[in-house]
């Protein structure tokens, strides 16, 4: 059933259907509505789980590890400062292999401090072992936890799921979603059955010290999980459409308007909205333009992305994160992925926008598209105000 | 799954750290002992077996040779000789 | 049958660690009814260097600080799963990881009120790293970080005061303990983990190689330090002192001479008398004098 909800509070109602046993979080603008919802539904009781008020994002992490560990279902919510303060631990959970699920109210990082959105966020922790998946609107990002849980507890996985939504534009934006009735959910999900737990029926040591002999093997192993998992997610996917009425692909990415493309933006979470609509515009127009949408960022879809963008002649990939003093995150991906490949764009530009909740509006996706008309550019900023580059310090 | 690293207590047994021992190892003496246990009690390897007085011994696969045992022996019926000597009671 | 199934031979502690000795008292107190969550340390790296493990009860080790944090979360799965009754939860780690960089999670443990015991392993300094100084680093000490030398008789601050930081959060039961007493120290976790809320322990532990004495004297010169009033054995019980080990007070320069790490101060007597100030100031304050 439809209903008109605000991001943050379709996501705790989505969870309170997961029934995770231990929630663990620290306030943190724009997590905050989250948790203050599931906080409520414990209190009136309509959610069984402990819900463990913790003195930060460090401990927050740790605690869900430690109920994970315990062989519960878990889950955490966090942003920006607060996901860069729990870095250890994200690292850990991965590297114990523990089904955490959280969610990444995505949002810019200090200084100077800003809590409006980009990507910087969960990008900067994109090398930890979890999965990333990023929704475009709110329908996604309930359906993306309901999923994750279900990949991160396959026992052919183990690993952590972050699903990634773009703070303000998505937790706080109203609209209307289709919300999993609970049977349904059930079904789907059923209780979390650990393939190893503390527990003193079989006493087993966990988080133990591995020396050369030993380290390699267990990042090794991470990474084979993480190639293989593309394909789970999209066996998962299909499971989901048909239980929900859903129609997901393979949770990859998203092709819009591809067939004939000649000029394609890639791009990733709610600006992809945005992009359709200026991509619809053009398209009215005679113009052949496209939207190449990433959807899971970790593991990266290589493959998908050549096999969709093969016949494309530019590529324009938009990035709302950067790593300073080198390519921008999803541009690095996207070139290395036709790197000795027969087959492919002739230009792949990037671009950098909306950092620290700059507007990206229709406009600035046709000036991306008018740029990609001449030479080849690489992390170059869009509605940059120049007039604010000019100043001097002290005057 | 190779990583979890998740380990059964009973492996522990593998690490040999008796060939730490290179100064000296205890010798029970099995003369005066009066069966207090201290020095199972305190030994930090926890190798130290037996109930009652005068058939306590020591794992040498273990023992680390720290001289903890003889020392706090009521009745000093344990000696710590030295490594090479080859004069243990067994 | 096995001496010690719940800490077992074959772990790689130094010869003569008073930790060693005092993590298996405590674990055998708690008995096999136990999860333990450890901090990264020396105990943490002498225990589990995969594939061997010397823990016969349910261990985890996530990361250097976050033992009290990972051991909530534990706590909190165990009251979902309805078995927190039966099960004891055990929180542990060195001074370093307790007073220091974990001094957050164990306040917010202490804080929230869970159901956890924390035990304080305090030999006073970052041993599994190499001797540097930590927050219970006692005064004067020469430490790798704190080295005495001409313009300095070593570390420049007394020890922080852990068993009054846990106290002011208003928990049931505080108590210290040392290697040198190991009956008590059994006696102490038992009776910790009898009572419900968050309990602290933090138990003195000689470290041969750190405070450079002889690995037979690991007993000894533990006492020394309780037997001199500078380690004095008290236990709290809903924020009212209600027991301490009564003493005939030994000078402290008996328990200075015994190590290595004091060796600088023995022809410093200025610094020697204010170490003896620090002992009498513990035998006033919790009243250590036996009665003569």
């Amino acid at each position: 059933m439809k209903e008109f909800l605000e991001g943050s509070h379709a996501i705790a109602e989505v969870i309170r259907s997961c029934k995770p046993g231990v929630i663990s979080a620290y306030p943190i603008t724009p997590q905050t509505h989250i948790v203050e919802d599931l906080a409520q539904m414990v209190s009136d009781g309509s959610l069984k789980s402990q819900f463990v008020n913790v003195e930060s994002e460090h401990s927050a992490a740790s605690v869900v590890l430690g109920g994970s560990a315990t062989g519960v279902r878990v889950y955490t919510a966090t942003s920006s400062q607060g996901l860069f303060y729990m870095q250890e631990v994200i690292f850990n959970i991965a590297g114990m292999r523990l089904p955490v699920v959280m969610t990444c109210a995505n949002r810019a990082i200090s200084a100077p401090i800003n809590i409006w959105n980009d990507q910087q966020d969960s990008i900067s922790l994109r090398d930890a072992g979890w999965f990333q998946i990023y929704a475009e609107n709110n329908q996604e990002a309930v359906d993306f936890h309901l999923i994750g849980y279900r990949l991160a507890e396959d026992k052919r996985v183990m690993l952590p799921v972050m699903v990634c939504m773009d703070g303000f534009i998505l937790t706080h934006g109203m609209e209307a979603v289709d919300m999993p009735e609970q049977e349904k959910v059930n079904k789907f999900l059923p209780d979390y059955d650990p393939l190893y737990k503390l527990d003193p029926v079989k006493p087993i040591s966990m988080g133990l010290l591995a020396d050369p002999d030993y380290y390699m093997e267990t990042r090794f192993a991470i990474q084979e999980t993480m190639k293989e998992s593309i394909g789970y997610l999209a066996d998962i996917s299909q499971e989901f459409n048909s239980a929900f009425g859903r129609d997901y692909k393979d949770l990859l990415v998203e092709e819009y308007q591809l067939k004939d493309a000649e000029k394609v933006i890639v791009a990733m979470g709610s600006v992809c909205g945005t992009i359709k609509e200026a991509v619809d515009e053009l398209r009215s127009k005679g113009k052949k333009v496209g939207l190449l949408r990433i959807i899971t960022y970790r593991p990266f879809p290589y493959a998908r992305v050549c096999e969709a963008l093969k016949n494309v002649t530019k590529v324009a990939v938009l990035d709302k994160a950067v790593s300073l003093g080198a390519y921008a995150p999803i541009a690095v991906e996207v070139k290395a992925a036709f790197y000795g490949k027969k087959k492919g764009p002739k230009m792949v530009s990037s671009f950098v926008a909306g950092l620290g909740g700059r507007d990206i509006t229709l406009e600035t996706i046709h000036e991306i598209f008018r740029r990609l008309s001449t030479k080849e550019v690489n992390s170059d900023f869009v509605d940059l105000k120049p007039e604010l580059l000019k100043e001097e310090y002290g005057e | 799954m190779f990583g979890p690293l998740t380990v059964l207590p009973s492996k522990s047994k593998g690490d040999k750290t008796g060939s730490w021992r290179i100064q000296s190892r205890p010798q029970y003496l099995h003369k005066n002992c009066i069966g207090c246990r201290m020095c199972l009690f305190i030994c930090p390897e926890g190798c130290v077996h037996g109930k009652e007085k005068n058939t306590l011994w020591v794992d040498y696969n273990f023992c680390k040779g720290c001289g903890l045992c003889a020392d706090i022996c009521p009745k000093d019926d344990i000696a710590m000789v030295p490594e090479e000597s080859k004069e243990e009671a067994k | 049958m096995e001496n010690s199934p719940l800490f077992k031979s074959g772990h790689t502690a130094c010869a003569g660690c008073g930790q060693a000795i005092a993590a298996r008292m405590v674990v055998e107190a708690a008995g096999p009814n136990t999860i333990i969550a450890n901090n990264t340390g020396c105990l943490e790296v002498f225990t589990t260097k995969f594939p061997e493990t010397a823990w016969g009860v349910p261990w985890i080790h996530s990361l250097f600080e976050n033992s009290a944090a990972v051991a909530s979360g534990v706590e909190a799965a165990l009251k979902y799963l309805g078995k927190k009754d039966n099960i004891n939860v055990i929180a542990q780690g060195g001074d370093g990881s307790t007073a220091d960089i974990g001094l957050q999670a164990l306040s917010g443990m202490l804080e929230r009120g869970h159901d956890i015991l924390y035990v304080c392993y305090d030999n006073e300094a970052y041993m599994n790293t190499g001797v540097q100084r930590s927050g219970l680093t006692p005064f004067d000490t020469n430490t790798t970080t704190s080295p005495a030398g001409a313009q300095s008789s070593g570390n420049i601050r007394p020890k922080k005061p852990m068993p009054e930081i846990a106290l002011a959060h208003g928990i049931p039961y505080v108590a210290t303990a040392s290697a040198g007493f190991p009956q008590d120290i059994q006696r102490k976790v038992k009776k910790a983990i009898s009572i419900k809320g968050p309990k602290y322990i933090q138990i003195h532990v000689p470290c041969p190689l750190g405070w450079r004495h002889e690995s037979n004297q690991m007993i000894p010169v533990a006492k020394l330090a309780v037997d001199c009033g500078l380690y004095p054995l008290f236990e709290y019980e809903n924020g009212v002192l209600i027991a301490q080990k009564k003493i005939t007070p030994k000078p402290v320069e008996e328990y200075l001479k015994s190590q290595g790490r004091f060796k600088h101060l023995l022809n410093n007597p200025e610094e020697i008398k204010k170490i003896q100030a620090i002992a009498d100031n513990n035998i006033m304050k919790y009243n250590l004098k036996a009665q003569a």
